[in-house]
């Protein structure tokens, strides 16, 4: 099979989960005509009508308050953020409104709300965001964010699929600069389940979405230069979280670093870090640490962005660091 | 043709020449329906009070004292299938829906057997099935919810048509105006019915907005909106049975303002400090919904008072019979606090230094399905539960 791109596999879901169901529908700014602003939807319009993905205004809490609407009614809409950045204009109907509407009401909200993601793009303050964590503390629902082509659409398919609200972010730095080749038949990945990047004894690093694969390169070079063994944990959904595979390569290597492009405070790797203190504390012969993004708004400025964020040499410096500790 | 009629309203023996004598195409037992909503409401809500002062409701309690006709009204000129999202001042309509005293009551009084196993609080929650929708705090947030309920509708070619409550303070969100204006585009079934009552919580309607109606906003969203006197129950179901009718057709969005007066204020506790002197006995003394509607049916339509009368004291049977129902019920077991915030897993966990308790699952019968559908092409949902036991 020939290898497809991140945004390609994500089409591809989109796709062979419509034709599977036809209660799944597509609703989003730009969406049917134009394809989406990074084409993850082209020519869904023409294969399935204009009923079934539906150029909207601009206006995310009405979405994914009518997406909530139609699913209470078992119908399965897929929300399109243009940019993820704008999901915080709909915080108010995923955090008081769908997040709670099984808890509080029996009403299930089986929607996925999908958008590009994250930075590396020179994108400024309002196209680059990672807003996961606010998601991630707000039971009821479920947070999703990729980094290989296969996963981008095994684990799409399963949102889909889920029987309740699935936020599933997707890198646009990955979108054309990744590649997979699909597994045959009905590709589906299981929600809350991590994944073993790389093998590896002498400590580990956790991450997810785009730093995985800074993480892999930083592991490569360890290994070339200080003839380390780097484990990497692609963790895939942020919540739930796997904390069986966080544990076990705890145990494994009793080094951890914990990295992501998400800004520190307040960021997944705090709550990871707290995980592995309550659960494998004994096994630790380190600190567990942590390399993210800096605590500011995202620049523009290649100077500036490449600063804040996470960079290859970073996760070197602070695995050095661990490995000596 | 409105939803399930108390039996009061069955009995009419009016042959059919009678029946052209009342106004909307409403039957004798039609109009004596609307009255025991009415009352069933006010009296309804009257025993919440008791039991408010007794300190058997929990939390606090919100009042639709002279706004019965409005949800009533309204609500009656949906048919079976159609579904509504009432406010917090729409229990009138609630129970036009088939809601239950005792559903409200057990409510109210956050009992284990509450339709939300006490988890929600007063009227806020909803049966699919009886077409309403629990509503949330956040206002203004049920009008896109009620967009996606009517765009599936429309997208499933059926002729079922959704209803919304908005009060006037909730027009001022942006969760309003998106709603509205997508359902608009997109042509749903959905009726929007803004309910100026005068105040929201203690902000005057003119401290709310410049437009001198509500119904004016309909011209900038390209829908049609009518007026109607909200504390005549006859007027409030014919605007609204119009809307409704419309949609049905298959013309979309219809805004409906209803002018009414909140006599109590926002919740029991709030002593109405804010409302000049004489206004609220002027409203009760001038304009009461029920004494009005009551006159009317005797002078109008020579009902005798004696059937009224009838009517009053089954809905006191009714809600006395319910609160017996109600106060026999037992609070939640605490543990059914972590049953149910995903389809799966079934429960969350009890945390460490509570272990030793045992599930959720295993106390309690865990609600069927919990609101899950499956899907036409059968997702399956992991039924499976993890019962934390020590």
């Amino acid at each position: 099979m020939a290898e497809i791109t991140y945004l390609e596999a994500i089409r591809e879901a989109l796709i062979e989960e419509m034709e599977r169901d036809d209660q799944v529908f597509c609703l989003g700014e730009d969406i049917a005509m134009y394809g989406g602003a990074f084409k993850a939807t082209e020519g869904l319009v023409q294969r399935f009508g204009e009923q079934r993905v539906i150029d909207t205004p601009i206006s995310e809490v009405g979405i994914v308050g009518a997406a909530a609407g139609a699913a209470h009614m078992g119908m399965r809409p897929i929300v399109e953020m243009q940019f993820i950045d704008f999901i915080a204009n709909a915080y108010d109907m995923l955090t008081n409104y769908v997040a709670t509407a099984r808890y509080r009401a029996m009403l299930p909200c089986p929607m996925v709300v999908r958008g590009p993601s994250g930075g590396y793009v020179r994108g400024g303050p309002f196209h680059s965001q990672n807003p996961e964590a606010g998601f991630i503390h707000t039971p009821g629902l479920k947070v999703v964010y990729p980094a290989t082509a296969e996963d981008a659409k095994g684990l799409l398919k399963s949102a889909i699929r889920d029987d309740d609200c699935v936020l599933f972010f997707e890198h646009k730095y990955l979108y054309r600069r990744i590649k997979g080749t699909m597994p045959a038949g009905d590709h589906v990945v299981p929600l809350g389940k991590a994944r073993l990047a790389r093998e590896g004894k002498d400590l580990s690093i956790i991450t997810y979405a785009a730093t995985v694969w800074k993480a892999l390169e930083a592991a490569e070079q360890l290994e070339r230069e200080d003839g380390l063994s780097v484990e990497v944990v692609d963790l895939r959904s942020l919540s739930p979280l796997d904390d069986d595979t966080i544990f076990a390569t705890a145990k494994k290597t009793n080094r951890v670093l914990v990295v992501h492009e998400d800004t520190r405070t307040g960021g997944i790797a705090g709550e990871i870090t707290a995980r592995i203190n309550e659960s494998c504390f004994a096994w630790l012969d380190a600190p567990v640490l942590r390399v993210t993004a800096h605590d500011v708004p995202l620049p523009y400025a290649p100077q500036l962005e490449d600063f804040v964020l996470p960079q290859t040499a970073d996760i070197v410096t602070a695995a050095r660091a661990l490995a000596a500790y | 043709m409105a939803t399930r009629a108390p039996s009061a309203g069955k009995r009419s023996n009016s042959g059919a020449k009678r029946e052209a004598q009342y106004p909307a195409g409403l039957t004798r037992g039609q109009l004596l329906e609307l009255y025991y909503w009415m009352r069933l409401t006010r009296t309804l809500e009257e025993r919440l009070v008791a039991l408010y002062r007794q300190t058997k409701v929990v939390g606090g309690l919100f009042r639709s004292l002279g706004q019965e006709a409005d949800a009533v009204g309204s609500a009656f000129a949906l048919r079976r299938e159609d579904v509504l999202s009432p406010l917090i001042r729409n229990l009138g309509s609630m129970l036009v829906k088939g809601a239950t005293p005792a559903e409200i009551l057990r409510q109210y009084m956050a009992k284990g057997d509450s339709p939300t196993r006490g988890r929600e609080l007063n009227i806020h929650f909803g049966d699919t099935e009886r077409g309403f929708i629990g509503q949330i705090s956040p206002l203004g947030d049920m009008v896109p919810v009620m967009a996606g309920v009517t765009l599936s509708f429309k997208m499933r070619g059926q002729t079922r048509v959704g209803l919304v409550y908005v009060g006037d303070g909730a027009t001022s969100t942006g969760a309003f105006h998106e709603g509205i204006n997508l359902a608009a585009v997109q042509r749903c079934p959905l009726v929007v019915v803004i309910e100026n009552n005068g105040y929201a919580y203690s902000t005057p309607t003119r401290k709310q907005t410049l437009a001198n109606h509500f119904v004016d906003k309909a011209i900038g969203y390209g829908v049609p909106g009518e007026q109607a006197d909200g504390n005549d129950v006859i007027a409030t179901y014919e605007v609204t049975k119009r809307a409704v009718d419309r949609a049905r057709r298959g013309e979309g969005v219809s805004i409906v303002e209803l002018i009414t007066y909140r006599r109590k204020g926002h919740a029991e506790h709030d002593n109405q400090s804010y409302v000049p002197a004489g206004e609220i006995e002027r409203w009760a003394a001038e304009n009461d919904p029920i004494d009005r509607y009551s006159a009317r049916l005797q002078k109008e339509f020579r009902f005798e008072q004696s059937e009224l009368a009838v009517l009053d004291d089954r809905v006191r049977r009714e809600v006395d019979e319910a609160t017996d129902e109600a106060e026999r019920s037992a609070p939640p077991v605490p543990l059914d606090a972590l049953v149910g915030v995903y389809a799966s897993p079934a429960m969350e966990q009890p945390l460490w230094f509570r272990s030793g308790k045992r599930s959720a699952v295993e106390t309690n019968e865990r609600a069927e399905g919990w609101g899950t559908f499956t899907s036409s092409n059968g997702s399956t949902k992991d039924g499976s539960v993890a019962g934390e036991s020590d």
